[in-house]
């Protein structure tokens, strides 16, 4: 008889789940050597341990505290009457500005779920994400097409045809992630994770010159089917417009369902413990292939939405839309705490803020760097983002 | 499949066998010597003189990613920074953009009477090297504490703020009415290289600017080959291979990685002052993300973490990019009715030329020794298990 290989546990193989969150710094997840620190390095260690509490905060509320001062003190010119500029002294701008952030971040809230939801279960940034976004806003555009849909379209017509179009959208940018899954990420499932980030830049370029062939190189304009800028109410000086309505009327729903399907459902479950242990999961009878796919299907689904509602909002689309909004919606990712579906959410609000209040006040072409210092900044100060939980340590 | 293998396997090594000891080192001298010579055998501006001075300006790049990327397995999606600052330390020491300035250092005579600032291009080549490891550092310093994708998403960050930066530089004054950049303007009227006791360059006659490209490319592969057998290049690949094992051994994690960035920086931005200077214009507009992309895909079709995989890949991309697709097979789409043309496209087909590598080939068209050798022993461990199983079936029963 052979002497039977001995049972190991898979827990045992792991890195300890979970560090001490009462420390709940992001020093818990450097390597460091073993020597004892030093005083300075002691202290360096509080200087860090503090700006990772803080410094985000301090760091996201900035820009609109500064801004806000900023029109209490000086004023803003709300208007021209009579030749002569109207200044006031008051928060309506900057409530303004982040109305508009705040629908804006709804469309990116959209994206960074999808980013949230892959990244948590197999720890992949999914680069493709922003392109297949992309792909939802010229699909849509193109059932508009379909079905007829135009700036005379009566409102009823204009519903239906709308929400058709949203539902065809979501499914046919479903079935797209699903497919790029199941070209280029599963075939890597066990190669380094370099290679899977690679494919997935490249699938990001593929789609991008998808889009390019589609509807050329350039930013084309849309009919603006709902009049997005009419303002419906105002609120404090702060006008309510369609748009925001519309960013939020699709955003909150789509948010409480998959709150719902990943809380309440059996497909849901398998999901969250396909994200804690995929080994476990599956000696739990789990499908993790299917579960996999069905990840991606509700990340697809979710862009295809913000496409849709982003074709409608923005009214003109672009094929290299998708890269920014990625890049944007994956940066509120990390910041709400990647693997998070509430910090994405809460993320993508701000980010939205963020941008909107560095268009108006910077001038649209430094947006980009704002957004992206912000990145950064998250990167150095909490890589673990506003609500994040700690990940499991990738093999 | 694994027998054709095999007997290809076994037919290598037996030529391997009879050929001399040391013939990669007489093969590398041939392949030397007859890139010296190449431009003998074209007219001097021809087309595809052209399109192999960017190529092999490529390969240097992608000598550079390599380091990042292959030998210390940080993934560097912004490498197209170092080529920004690169052809901007040409931009601003080596044109009259800074139009206030007087400043000549080994310069042409013509040059000397012109305003602005113009420094010799051997000396800009080793300013622009040193902005870009400076750059490395300063790029390095925040994904220290990172793991491999959040590191990509930083040096994408980084390379995208660069870009506005390089775009919007017009709007940014430095005093006395200049300003940072030129924006989608372009610096343009950049110097062409003067070496004192060769003369000036001219776009003429591409053959100066050939060999001196290749000069460079010659450097920075001596450079790396004697890196990659140091006891740094051991370092890198340790910790690329196991972070906390290499950390443990008594590896100094941060100078070895910070070292790693900055050293691919600062070939980067060789290469970057060179097309500065080739292309004759500095503009925002090069200095896009399809660019960090393409390099890496340069870096992966040749193999990560081989110098010649980088080499020959860089090389192979250039070609493709500034031969084969513009010019031989740009109008291939409107044979079949399709109304496009592949210059339009390119970078989706090197999106699908990253995608079919990683799928069919991952480990690259020339693969490093030791990853050739991870590859091989695992597959020979697997044959051995397989071996193993029928022959426990009958067991001792």
């Amino acid at each position: 008889m052979r002497p039977s290989t001995p049972i190991r546990h898979p827990q045992i193989r792991r890195a300890p789940a979970r560090p001490d969150t009462s420390q709940g710094t992001v020093a818990t997840r450097t390597i460091s050597p073993t020597r004892p620190p030093a005083a300075p390095a002691r202290r360096l260690a509080a200087v860090r341990r503090y700006a990772g509490r803080w410094g985000l905060i301090v760091a996201l509320a900035a820009l609109p505290v500064y801004y806000g001062i900023h029109d209490l003190v000086q004023g803003y010119q709300a208007g021209v009457v009579a030749g002569h500029a109207v200044i006031h002294h008051d928060l309506a701008n900057l409530g303004n500005d982040i109305a508009q952030g705040l629908s804006n971040g709804a469309i990116w809230a959209l994206i960074a779920i999808g980013y949230t939801l892959v990244y948590g279960i197999i720890e992949l940034i999914n680069f493709a994400h922003g392109d297949v976004f992309m792909i939802g806003s010229f699909t849509s555009v193109g059932l508009w097409g379909v079905f007829g849909l135009g700036l005379t379209t009566g409102a009823l017509g204009l519903t239906w045809g709308l929400l058709a179009t949203l539902i065809i959208t979501m499914i046919v940018t479903g079935a797209l992630n699903v497919l790029i899954e199941r070209v280029a990420y599963r075939p890597l499932r066990n190669a380094p994770k370099l290679a899977a980030l690679i494919t997935a830049v490249g699938f990001s370029f593929i789609l991008q010159n998808v889009g390019l062939l589609w509807r050329g190189g350039s930013p084309q304009s849309v009919p603006d089917l709902i009049h997005v800028q009419q303002t419906v109410f105002t609120i404090g000086g702060v006008q309510i417009q369609r748009g925001y309505i519309l960013a939020f009327g699709v955003m909150i729903p789509l948010v409480i369902a998959l709150g719902w399907f990943i809380n309440r459902t059996r497909a849901g479950r398998a999901m969250r413990a396909t994200a804690q242990d995929p080994e476990a999961a599956r000696l739990m009878g789990i499908n993790v292939n299917a579960t996999i796919s069905l990840t991606f299907l509700l990340g697809g689904m979710l862009a295809g939405a913000a496409g849709l509602v982003y074709a409608l909002y923005q009214t003109n689309i672009w094929f290299f839309q998708g890269f920014k909004a990625g890049l944007i919606a994956f940066t509120a990712a990390v910041m709400g705490g990647i693997g998070n579906v509430r910090g994405a959410v809460l993320g993508g609000l701000i980010i939205g803020v963020i941008q909107a209040l560095a268009d108006a006040r910077m001038g649209p072409q430094w947006t980009e760097a704002v957004v992206f210092g912000y990145l950064i900044a998250i990167m150095v100060l909490r890589p673990r983002g506003l609500l994040g939980e700690e990940i499991r340590e990738a093999g | 499949m694994s027998e054709l293998r095999a007997r290809l396997r076994r037919w290598r090594e037996a030529v391997e066998d009879r050929l001399p000891p040391r013939w990669n080192r007489v093969l590398a001298g041939v392949v030397i010597a007859i890139g010296i010579a190449l431009p003998f055998f074209f007219p001097p501006t021809s087309g595809f003189m052209n399109a192999t001075i960017i190529a092999v300006a490529y390969a240097v790049m992608a000598l550079g990613l390599n380091i990042v990327v292959g030998f210390a397995g940080l993934l560097d999606l912004g490498y197209v920074a170092f080529y920004a600052l690169g052809a901007y330390s040409l931009g601003w020491f080596g044109s009259g953009f800074f139009f206030k300035a007087r400043v000549h250092v080994l310069v042409s005579p013509t040059q000397r009477t012109l305003a602005g600032v113009h420094l010799n291009f051997i000396l800009i080549l080793a300013g622009a090297a040193l902005i870009c490891a400076l750059a490395g550092i300063l790029i390095g310093l925040p994904t220290l504490r990172l793991r491999g994708d959040y590191i990509a998403i930083v040096t994408l960050a980084f390379g995208e703020i660069i870009g506005v930066v390089a775009v919007n530089g017009q709007s940014v004054p430095v005093g006395g009415g200049m300003t940072l950049t030129a924006g989608n303007l372009g610096i343009s009227a950049v110097d062409q290289p003067y070496i004192p006791g060769i003369g000036q360059f001219n776009l003429l006659d591409l053959r100066p600017w050939y060999w001196l490209i290749l000069a460079i490319l010659l450097f920075v592969l001596f450079v790396n080959l004697r890196l990659r057998d140091s006891r740094l290049g051991r370092a890198w690949i340790a910790l690329r291979e196991d972070e906390i094992a290499a950390v443990s051994m008594g590896i100094p994690l941060v100078k070895t990685k910070l070292l790693a960035y900055s050293i691919g920086a600062a070939f980067g931005g060789m290469a970057g002052a060179f097309f500065g200077t080739y292309y004759t214009v500095v503009n925002a507009a090069q200095f896009q993300f399809g660019f960090s992309i393409f390099i890496l895909a340069m870096v992966i079709i040749g193999g990560l973490g081989s110098i010649w995989g980088a080499v020959v890949g860089g090389m192979a991309l250039g070609y493709i990019n500034n031969y084969l697709i513009p010019d031989v097979l740009n109008n291939f789409p409107s044979h079949f009715g399709l109304n496009f043309q592949l210059t339009q496209v390119e970078f989706g087909i090197f999106g699908f030329l990253l995608v079919i590598m990683m799928l069919l080939r991952p480990q690259g068209l020339i693969p490093e020794r030791r990853r050739k050798l991870e590859l091989t022993a695992k597959i020979a461990a697997e044959d051995a298990q397989l071996a193993e199983v029928p022959g426990t079936a009958p067991g001792p029963s």
